[in-house]
């Protein structure tokens, strides 16, 4: 604010010195000025007069010749002082309007605005840099959850967007430049409520240098990237930022996992979905040779994890020097019908179409169809204004590198042991995801689960808090217990418990809890509401424990406690 | 040389000196005190006033702080010279003339500690 106004003072010196001068000449003109009485008599004009005159005569209002009927002389100077008067007045208001119309004034506006409503954020909240489709699609996600964001963009244009959105809360949005330390810490950098840094500028460099500041100037705070390369991953890992997400890779390793274990894709798809997401169904791409067209960063992690699965591709691209494609890469955009069929189209079992250009890829599906109508087919969506004729070319799987960012992102933000849960899950076998897909299948109905973890502590879990300060036995079932009616079950299913650092998949309901347990759930909403409640209240963790719903008012306790 | 320094300086002592030059004289004499002069003072500590607007270094604020309450006691001096004559509708008695005096005398106190920090910044200036 005190840019803002050093600004205007700065440029409006000159425009009031001209008023004040203006102003100063004409008073004392009309002062020095002789003049005439009602009765004739030599009169000069005092300075009260003067200064009245001028007044309502520079602002043209204009109320007569006063207190006597001029001379020709003061007629002759108030000629002089209309215009000077209007003239001056119309520079100044000019230059005010100038300055305020300035895009460089502007910004500075816009700048303090936005740095004050950050300033006074009570609510804890991340900074999201970059607003593009992923940053755009987790702040809609976060604020539609509860959770607050603000936000530092370079496109004019997407803060432009950011202001029109209809979210469920007042997101700040700043035009700059991520890079800039000064203008990350505007956006609350610093700010003791800032829960966290998250780098989705769509460029590695940009988003290097976001987890670069942001830990040096504010090293506690966790910094989460996206990254498109490996270089760029191991350099911001060298810098110690927290999670680094690589959609290419994430996609890849879900793509080879839906060969050898169809299940345990499914668990990784249904933990990390949408809200309110229907649920996936199982689609099994079929064994065999593969093409793969466009060996970019997205071509290369798809071979890498198709050849862990001893699926073999062949490559299909059109700079063979410029992305160093191995031999044997049939050359061409595979948009042509030949450049399939050169690759034997009719006799592969699928396609996957992995270049950065979306109407390319479209093609080359839509081509590889035709020429054979049963191919499995692969495609990725780099921009999501590009979902309606995505979805219209019904294409079997489609990866949208922005959404599976912001879904991992997401999922982490809202379940922090998510993270540890699918690591250690990969490592089961397949019969294992198969009972747990059942399990979460039986309590879910129609839309993917939703995750979510508790901490049994005096903040987070007040209620089963105080049942183990009072050395009274807290198992799992309790928390789980509908506390409705306790023989029934809520609609979950525990994921894993931390304890000491020690994880444990599935635990058992019989399972005894401690203080300091963390436990991850997935299951149904209206479970996550009903839990909290439980473990919020007294009342209700006594009846699941107990199963005998104790009165709560003082009198009913009393009538109670004499029978 | 810098010409919005002289400009700046020259304004800032053109209004120490016609405040000096109204001030001087018997106190409450009012054949001692010019209209015109506390006229002239008023305006050019006004203009002075403006010409260290949007100054953000320490000492451009304590400038433009002195020169406001140069300003704040000219106004003041010249509004009680207004009310006793065209208001009261009295002849200028010698008390009046002594508060109208004094003021400006309080004015002339803060202009010279803007000349005497005008004159600070300018010793510790160093090329």
């Amino acid at each position: 604010m005190h840019n803002v106004i050093y600004l205007l003072l700065r440029r409006m010196r000159l425009p009031l010195i001209v008023v004040i001068a203006t102003y100063s000449i004409s008073v004392l003109g009309l002062v020095l000025i002789p003049g005439v009485d009602d009765q004739g008599n030599p009169w000069r004009m005092d300075f009260f007069h003067a200064i009245y005159f001028v007044s309502f005569l520079g602002s043209t209002i204009g109320f007569g010749e006063i207190p006597y009927p001029f001379t020709d002389a003061q007629r002759m100077w108030t000629l002089f002082i209309i215009y000077a008067a209007v003239v001056s007045w119309l520079y100044a208001i000019g230059s005010i309007l100038t300055l305020i119309q300035d895009s460089g004034f502007r910004r500075v506006v816009a700048f303090s605005n936005f740095a004050r409503k950050v300033r006074h954020r009570q609510e804890p909240f991340y900074l999201v840099c970059g607003y593009g489709d992923a940053g755009s699609w987790l702040v809609r996600e976060l604020t539609e959850r509860g959770f607050h964001c603000v936000v530092v963009e370079k496109d004019q244009q997407k803060i432009l967007n950011l202001q029109v959105e209809d979210l469920h809360d007042d997101v700040p949005g700043l035009c700059a430049d991520a890079t800039d330390a000064s203008s990350l810490i505007a956006a609350g950098l610093k700010h003791p409520k800032c829960q966290g840094v998250i780098g989705l500028t769509g460029d590695d460099h940009y988003n290097l240098t976001v987890a670069i500041t942001s830990k040096l100037l504010a090293p506690e705070l966790p910094v989460i990237c996206q990254s498109d390369s490996k270089d760029a991953a191991d350099n911001m890992a060298s810098f110690g930022t927290d999670q680094i997400v690589d959609p290419f890779e994430i996609f890849a390793s879900r793509f080879a996992m839906m060969f050898h274990s169809p299940s345990m894709y499914l668990v990784y798809e249904w933990m990390t979905a949408v809200h309110n997401a229907p649920l996936t169904e199982l689609k099994t791409p079929p064994h065999g040779t593969w093409i793969l067209c466009g060996f970019g960063r997205f071509g290369k992690a798809v071979r890498d994890y198709l050849a862990m699965e001893h699926v073999k591709t062949l490559l299909i691209e059109a700079d063979i020097d410029l992305t160093q494609a191995p031999k044997g890469t049939i050359e061409g955009r595979g948009t042509e019908a030949h450049t399939l069929l050169e690759a034997d189209v009719k006799e592969v079992a699928g396609v996957i179409a992995g270049t950065d250009n979306d109407s390319n890829n479209l093609s080359i599906l839509i081509t590889a169809r035709d020429l054979n109508p049963q191919l499995f087919t692969v495609g990725r969506q780099n921009f999501r204004s590009n979902d309606a004729i995505f979805r219209a070319a019904r294409i079997d799987l489609t990866m949208q590198p922005a959404t599976i960012t912001a879904q991992h992102i997401l999922s982490m933000l809202l379940a922090p042991l998510l993270d540890d849960f699918l690591r250690i899950a990969n490592e089961q076998d397949e019969a294992w995801a198969n009972l747990l897909v059942s399990r979460v299948a039986g309590v879910v109905e129609e839309v993917a689960p939703e995750t979510w973890d508790i901490e049994i502590s005096p903040l987070q879990t007040p209620a089963v808090f105080g049942c183990l300060i009072r050395g009274q036995e807290i198992r799992l079932q309790h928390v789980c217990a509908d506390p409705r009616d306790r023989d029934a079950m809520l609609p979950c299913v525990p994921l894993l418990l931390k304890r000491d650092g020690i994880s444990t998949l599935l635990p058992d309901m019989d399972r005894v809890l401690r203080g300091g347990d963390q436990l991850l759930f997935c299951g149904r909403k209206e479970a996550k509401e009903q839990m909290d409640h439980v473990v919020h209240d007294h009342q209700a963790i006594d009846y699941t424990r107990t199963g005998i719903d104790r009165p709560s008012g003082s009198v009913w306790r009393w009538l109670t406690s004499r029978s | 040389m810098n010409l919005e320094k002289v400009v700046f300086a020259f304004f800032s002592i053109l209004a120490l000196t016609l405040n000096f030059g109204f001030f001087i004289g018997e106190l409450d004499d009012p054949a001692h005190h010019n209209a015109y002069e506390l006229f002239a003072a008023l305006v050019v500590s006004l203009i002075a006033t403006i010409m260290k607007f949007g100054d953000r270094a320490h000492i451009g604020a304590l400038l433009l702080a002195t020169s406001l309450v140069a300003d704040l006691h000219l106004i003041a001096a010249a509004v009680v010279w207004g009310y006793t004559l065209y208001v009261m509708q009295i002849e200028m008695t010698p008390a009046i003339m002594g508060t109208i005096v004094s003021l400006s005398g309080g004015a002339l106190l803060a202009n010279l500690t803007s000349v005497l920090l005008l004159a600070v910044e300018t010793v510790t200036f160093r090329r």
